[in-house]
């Protein structure tokens, strides 16, 4: 019995030790220099709702995604049938899933069938129609391509967030897609909300389009204006009175130039107005378009438009080659290296929406820490004291056993990088309050035991052995909602679970083993003859 | 120390009132239920959907001007919370109030930016949520009470007999209607957080019922000779001092919390407080008197 004795203390205090190892970083700050770099360096993660900070959920419009790749194919089959000299009456986008096309006759129809068989052999063709005296055939996108598409769309969108918020910079953020369509990111201790939001959300698609000057755009609709144009709007900020005046323009629909052909965006000061610009640079495809458009389009404007709005429409003066142009507007600083992160990091392939958007200011969240553990430390207080009146020297025991479990769940949420929210805090008062309830259960039987005459040591023993079944149901059904509540909760919640169920498990062993051990202890050794219970 | 020695009360006995109470508690909260399912009840927009904006002024701001400063600015249906310490303000808008979904929480701001420029705030906390959002939490969080539920059931009625699981099941039930019909009572928020509590006080209150019901297998085992009621009172009885103990010491526990925990968690303490204070009951009072009444009834209807 006392070599048993000895294997439950070392136990015991193994724990312990590990405890208080993987608690070191959270308590003891800086960390001396001795702590070498085996030992654990993490200190407990603290969830938003504690150290303030964003929690947001975009719905990747994956729809979009879709439709934007059959525009491409829709702009990708009109080159081809020129350069082919095929003569086409229309061709554009049909619903969310294919690409019609119409001819003036059957011949350059079939013809034009042959050549999109072979550019897409993965897409379903509709065979040519009669469509009103002329010829149609659509191209349609099958299920599983739109499927596997969108997928593609939520994962590039996960990609180019990340690197914007990297680029950003955030320390330790989570950006994790969930279900479907979804992606969650959380930004801990952020100082500006706003500005990460719109960092996040911008779809930040790059256009440079010519502007056509024979419509008046100050009168034109879009009805009135040609089939390949469309109205934009300029958006100007008065840097001084912060007023915005939207003129609209007249552009061409069809993009010379995209973002995606960009290697570089920089913000620079323009030295002259002392007004901040952003430098761009092409790759070489982009470099030999850029020369050849401006070339060909001297004394023309030349708009550049951001997810459909202009920044700016200069006159291109001259030829430009190099690959090096620049985009200027009245923004600020801050404005101009926003810009120029969403214009590194990519457009987004589908527009996202922020479904949820939790924001936490880090003076609540220093309150609720503080208030948390006033919380924490009065519980434990109370239940102590009680438990010590109550049951005597043996309710000590059990606030021992008590003061175990936190050390242990402590130690546990910080060895498994688990997240300790605020709901995770009251998961721990709440379990002080019911850790000494295996107690209560192997007291109430000892007192029972003893009523009946058994001596001490036998009482002690056959309390512990009747209560047994009872703390393991007890323990197994607060188990079950607790793996419930994991697995459907989401953030605090989840905390909650994650705390509730460490604690219920640690203080299996620490009722059944850690007071145990004390009681055969005081028995055996100390020689203690009667249980002060 | 002791509080009760032995005791011999007949809990059974009392069956007919404890039930009539019980039913009455059930009623209610069901009635809060269909009202929640309704969206007339208190709801957080965890699961209605909308913003949340939470103020920390440098001056007191009455509500009365606080409401005419949002109604100037087309918020008028805002729902407004008064936090008692540090001039802070909880301002709730609807998914339809604001129109526009994610504009609200600007133009909450910007309305007291212009009313009341003379006094400072800061944004506590601001919280947006989509109503597609609310409408998947709400599903998700009724599929996990269900499934707990069903969880729970399986592993008592494997543990004891099915009448058990059936009775814990009524009695748990029995403490997750009597919180929500305290909380519609009272109009208190039901969000994520109330959730929580009520499956938390879920796993509580089958802990407490386990404990009764250990205790009456046991002497069924044991004494096969006295009437199931009187075996089911004497086992309430011998566990009737740990029952208060327990409760009490989780009392104190979760009554720290609703005093000291701050305003975040203040309404999840209360919903802990009244959920083991009918937890304990239901033990006691549900739980056990289904399980003896129908017992019974079989066992005279085999003889």
């Amino acid at each position: 019995m006392s070599k048993g004795l000895t294997w439950r203390f070392s136990l015991i205090a193994l724990f312990i030790i590990v405890s208080l190892l993987y608690l070191t970083p959270t308590l003891v700050s800086p960390l001396p220099s001795w702590w070498s770099g085996v030992l654990p360096k993490d200190k407990i993660h603290l969830g938003l709702d504690l150290q303030g900070g964003t929690h947001l959920v975009l719905d990747v419009e994956t729809q979009k995604a879709v439709e934007g790749t059959l525009d491409l194919i829709g702009t990708d089959l009109e080159d081809v049938f020129n350069s082919k000299t095929l003569r086409y009456k229309k061709i554009g986008r049909i619903g969310g899933d294919r690409v019609g096309m119409t001819f003036y006759d059957k011949g350059t129809a079939e013809a034009a069938q042959k050549l999109i068989k072979d550019k897409y052999p993965n897409m379903e063709l509709v065979p040519p129609y009669d469509d009103g005296g002329f010829v149609s055939i659509q191209l349609k996108m099958g299920d599983k391509e739109i499927q596997e598409r969108k997928d593609r769309a939520v994962a590039q969108a996960l990609e180019t967030i990340r690197n914007r918020i990297d680029q950003f910079g955030v320390s330790e953020p989570v950006i994790a897609r969930e279900g479907q369509t979804h992606i969650v990111v959380q930004l801990p201790g952020i100082k500006d909300p706003k500005r990460a939001i719109e960092l996040i959300g911008r779809t930040a698609r790059l256009e440079f389009k010519l502007v056509d000057e024979t419509v008046n755009a100050a009168t034109a609709t879009p009805g009135t204006i040609p089939e390949d144009d469309e109205i934009l709007v300029e958006k100007r900020t008065d840097p001084t009175t912060g007023a915005v005046t939207e003129t609209p323009l007249v552009v061409k629909k069809k993009a010379m130039i995209t973002g995606d052909l960009l290697t570089d965006a920089q913000v620079r000061i323009d030295s002259q107005f002392n007004q901040p610009y952003v430098a761009i640079e092409f790759n070489s495809t982009g470099a030999r378009l850029f020369d050849q458009v401006t070339a060909a389009n001297v004394g023309k404007r030349f708009a550049i438009v951001l997810d459909n709005t202009i920044y700016s429409a200069p006159v291109i003066r001259e030829r430009i080659s190099g690959g090096s142009a620049q985009i200027s507007g009245s923004f600020t600083e801050k404005e101009a290296s926003d810009l120029a992160i969403v214009l590194r990091a990519g457009s987004l392939p589908a527009p996202v929406d922020i479904v949820q958007n939790l924001t936490v200011g880090p003076s609540l969240g220093q309150d609720s820490i503080n208030k948390g553990l006033i919380a924490g430390l009065v519980g434990v207080a109370l239940v102590v004291i009680f438990m010590a009146i109550y049951y005597k020297m043996a309710g000590l025991v059990a606030d021992f056993g008590m003061v175990l479990n936190v050390l242990y769940l402590m130690g546990a949420l910080a060895a498994l990088g688990a997240t300790l929210t605020l709901p995770g805090i009251a998961a721990i008062v709440l379990l002080i309050g019911m850790s000494v309830d295996s107690n209560v259960l192997i007291f109430e039987r000892i007192r029972e035991e003893q009523r009946l005459g058994k001596p001490p040591k036998a009482a002690l023993d056959s309390g512990y052995d009747k209560a047994f079944l009872t703390i393991m149901d007890s323990h197994v059904t607060t188990l079950i909602t607790a793996a419930v509540l994991f697995q459907f909760g989401t953030g605090p919640v989840k905390g909650f679970a994650v705390s509730l169920s460490l604690g219920v498990i640690i203080n299996l062993f620490t009722a059944l083993v850690g007071t145990k051990a004390i009681f055969d202890f005081a028995l055996l050794r100390l020689r203690v003859k009667r249980l002060s219970i | 120390m002791e509080f009760i020695g032995k005791t011999t009360i007949d809990f059974i006995g009392k069956k007919n009132i404890s039930f009539v109470i019980s039913s009455i508690i059930a009623i209610l909260g069901i009635i809060g239920i269909i009202q929640i399912a309704r969206g007339a009840a208190n709801m957080g927009i965890d699961f209605s959907g909308g913003t949340a904006v939470q103020l920390k002024f440098a001056q007191p701001v009455p509500i009365q001007e606080a409401r005419a400063a949002l109604a100037k600015h087309n918020l008028k249906e805002a729902n407004l919370q008064e936090i008692k310490e540090g001039n802070k303000l909880l301002i709730k808008v609807g998914k339809t109030a604001a129109g526009q979904q994610g504009k609200a929480a600007d133009a909450i701001e910007n309305a007291f930016r212009q009313e009341l420029p003379g006094n400072q705030f800061v944004v506590e906390s601001s919280s947006e949520i989509g109503p597609a959002i609310g409408d998947k939490l709400r599903q998700d969080t009724l599929v996990a009470v269900m499934i707990s539920m069903v969880g729970i059931v399986i592993y008592i009625a494997w543990r004891f007999d099915f009448q058990f699981g059936i009775g814990a099941l009524v009695a748990t039930m029995h403490d997750v209607l009597a919180m929500f019909a305290v909380f519609f009572v009272l109009n208190k928020e039901v969000n994520l957080l109330f959730i929580t509590a009520v499956l938390t006080i879920a796993g509580y209150s089958l802990t407490d019922t386990v404990v009764v019901f250990d205790r009456i297998r046991e002497n069924l085992h044991k004494n096969t000779k006295d009437s199931l009621t009187s075996i089911f009172n004497v086992s309430i009885n011998e566990v009737l001092s740990r029952t208060i103990i327990t409760s009490l010491t989780t009392f104190l526990a979760a009554g720290s919390l609703f005093f000291f925990g701050g305003e975040v968690i203040h309404d999840f303490a209360l919903a802990l407080l009244i959920g083991i204070a009918v937890g304990t009951y239901s033990s006691v009072f549900v739980a056990s008197p289904i399980v003896a009444v129908w017992e019974g009834r079989t066992k005279a209807s085999k003889a």
